[in-house]
């Protein structure tokens, strides 16, 4: 995977002198000593990271843990006290003005939480601002302005002025407008924190769709671990103004770095409520390893459209068959199941806190959730593991 | 006390000789350009009979206000003013308070937006017009005369002064008032101070801008009659002469001239300066 952004050493500190209080800072003196003795605020300390091409990357924490102005360092729009970002090879730091002008006009979208439209513009001028500034002809930027309104589906609305438009068509404006100029990277700061619940779900939904078609470099900010989930390739976690931990939704979640992220995510949802009982799926289709060969637990997968089967014997599970095991043995002319079945499983029990089952479910295999007398009750996977935690999130009405 | 005396007056009095002796090239260049204005400007507008200007006016103050009733007040004000037989003075004022008016936005919204973008001319900037903004009105007459003598640019040089401040606060204002996230915006993608300057913050500052200017007109009005006392006429000098002739009657209908002139300037610089509806 190739790295699109990489953060190094980053420190933004808020003051009339923030070179002497970096000093100060890494001599050792503690934050809060520095805010009382000089009054200088920190906003981000030694931040290092790096953003995939192509990846979503959220960044999450409370207020005022720096999530801004990390974000707004990476586009210089606040200027970093200390360190160095990289875009692919470009220095960001170290671009002169007119430079960095270029590469925010060519490279960086960035949509705002409280959307930022220009009021006095019709949303087709607004989208249309990128490319006036770097005065491509009229009749070139209104297609490609219209184009970009249409790609977020607000065709026949661009003679209306945002303050005639709902909140989510207004961030849709705002996500055009970034998407009109087609930078490779977009950075979006608490994008879709001003919604109300239902549109910012159908955003959420629109941006995945979106991104699947573009491929962009997204960096996300949120608050809100739901949001998290459910977009986030990999997710950093911020908390006074340094990375706390960074990992994929699974990792945090199975073992969250510290008392905070641990908060973190338990304020959110979901580990009491949910249980393997209440994120497993009804097994469907199961094969029996005193009757099924190889074909008809092919047959039985097909029917289920699953790539893997459970196997019972006189209602106890013993083990599981892939499908393209089943296919193998059904090439060599085998009439059961005895040489493909595969009995190293993960059972858990129906009442395992969800939590819990991120450290035990492998990445392609599934989990069975059985109970006392190893009756199969039911099967977890990855992705309605993941759907269910957001969903429980939801459902208990947090943040 | 008598021993030693702080030649306040004396050293203001040496400076102003200086200044009308070097720079009286400056001096005589802005006589010029106000003189020719304040002409150009009556001949005009006494080229028409009153009825057809009042007309003009009236049509005017519909066009830009939208408002039926400002042109039905506009209409009848000036008839009155007309009927009175004040209707010469009445357009030498108003040819007074425009040039000024427009000297003052010339000088004023390019020192406002430069208070707005530099945090140095700020500083500058704003305690001065505090210290203008203190001084009663008169003031503002005395440099006039060493200046200019006795007359309409004198009166136009110290109404532009006078009025000029609400200009300069409210653009640096309306400018300020930009939305952070908005400027975020216009600089995330990449706008130059310019682009930014034109595209975003004074249109966004345009009612605020307005909202100066129209203090600027009703300040300019208000000391263009005061400036009577330096022989700027109009109006002022109406009251003036009505002042020394201890004629009451007349020194109200001139008075009541102006307040006529100056609720048409507010009621059609207020429509303007309001929110204009998207359509
Ligand atoms: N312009 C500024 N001047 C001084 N301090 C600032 C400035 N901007 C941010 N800070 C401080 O830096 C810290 C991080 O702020 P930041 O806005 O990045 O937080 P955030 O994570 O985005 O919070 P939120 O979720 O509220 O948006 C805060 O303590 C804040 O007070
Ligand atoms: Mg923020």
């Amino acid at each position: 995977m190739k790295e699109k952004i990489v953060v190094k050493d980053l420190y933004k500190i808020f003051g009339p002198r923030p070179k002497h209080a970096l000093t100060m800072l890494k001599s050792g003196v503690s934050k809060d000593e520095l805010m009382e003795k000089t009054g200088h605020g920190v906003g981000i300390a030694d931040v290092s990271f790096h953003v995939n091409e192509g990846e979503i990357l959220v960044v999450m924490g409370l207020s005022g843990s720096g999530k801004s102005t990390l974000v707004r360092c990476i586009n210089r729009l606040i200027e970093p006290t200390a360190g160095k970002i990289f875009l692919e090879d470009i220095e960001i730091t170290a671009l002169t003005k007119k430079e960095l002008r270029e590469v925010r006009q060519r490279r960086f979208g960035m949509v705002f939480q409280h959307f930022a439209l220009f009021p006095h513009r019709s949303a087709l001028k607004n989208v249309e601002y990128g490319l006036e500034i770097q005065k491509v002809d009229l009749a070139q930027r209104r297609e490609k302005a219209m184009q970009a309104l249409e790609q977020v589906g607000l065709k026949g609305w661009e003679n209306s002025y945002p303050s005639q438009l709902s909140g989510g068509m207004q961030q849709r404006v705002g996500l055009a407008r970034a998407l009109a100029l087609d930078p490779d990277i977009m950075l979006m700061d608490e994008a879709f924190s001003a919604l109300d619940p239902l549109i910012r779900r159908d955003m959420q939904d629109e941006l995945l769709t979106l991104q699947d078609k573009m491929h962009k470099t997204i960096i996300f900010i949120s608050h809100d671990l739901d949001e998290a989930l459910k977009l986030g390739d990999r997710i950093v976690l911020m908390m006074d103004g340094m990375i706390i931990q960074e990992g994929t939704a699974e990792e945090i979640l199975a073992h969250p770095a510290n008392e905070y992220v641990q908060k973190f995510v338990e304020d959110v949802n979901l580990s009491k409520v949910l249980t393997a009982e209440t994120v497993m799926k009804k097994p469907g289709e199961v094969a029996s390893y005193a009757y099924d060969g190889p074909k008809a637990a092919l047959w039985k997968m097909k029917q289920a459209g699953i790539s893997s089967i459970f196997v019972q014997h006189k209602n106890k599970l013993v083990g599981i068959v892939s499908a393209d095991d089943a296919s193998e043995a059904l090439k060599k002319g085998e009439m059961n199941l005895k040489n493909i079945i595969n009995t190293d499983i993960t059972k858990v029990l129906p009442a395992t806190p969800a939590l819990e089952l991120f450290t035990l479910l492998g990445e392609n295999s599934p989990l069975a959730v059985v109970d006392e007398d190893d009756r199969l009750k039911g099967v977890i996977i990855r992705g309605a593991l993941l759907a269910a935690l957001s969903e429980g999130a939801q459902n208990n009405g947090s943040v | 006390m008598d021993l030693f005396r702080i030649p306040v007056g004396r050293v203001i009095e040496l400076g102003l000789d200086l200044i009308t002796e070097h720079l009286s090239f400056a001096t005589k260049a802005f006589s010029g350009i106000t003189e020719s204005g304040i002409r150009i400007l009556v001949d005009a507008m006494m080229f028409f009979p009153p009825w057809a200007l009042i007309a003009i006016f009236s049509v005017l103050a519909w066009t830009l206000s939208r408002k039926k009733s400002v042109a039905l007040f506009t209409l009848m004000g000036f008839f009155l003013i007309w009927n009175m037989g004040l209707w010469s003075p009445t357009v030498s004022t108003i040819a007074l308070v425009l040039i000024a008016t427009l000297i003052a936005m010339i000088i004023g919204l390019p020192m406002g937006i430069l208070a707005a973008l530099s945090r140095g001319a700020y500083r500058v900037i704003m305690p001065i017009l505090d210290v203008m903004q203190t001084l009663p009105a008169f003031v503002y007459l005395i440099p006039a005369i060493p200046f200019f003598g006795l007359g309409a640019v004198g009166a136009i040089f110290a109404t532009v002064i006078f009025s000029m401040p609400p200009a300069i606060r409210l653009t640096c204002l309306g400018i300020k008032q930009v939305p952070v996230e908005m400027i975020d915006a216009a600089d995330a993608f990449g706008s130059t101070t310019a682009q930014k300057l034109f595209k975003l913050q004074l249109p966004m500052a345009t009612p605020t801008i307005m909202a100066g200017i129209n203090q600027t007109i009703m300040l300019a009005l208000s000391m263009v009659v005061i400036a009577a006392m330096i022989g700027a006429g109009g109006l002022g000098g109406e009251v003036w002469k009505a002042i020394q002739r201890l004629e009451a009657g007349r020194g109200f209908e001139a008075g009541i001239a102006i307040v006529i002139v100056a609720m048409v300037l507010d009621r059609i610089m207020q429509r303007l300066g309001g929110k204009k509806e998207p359509v």
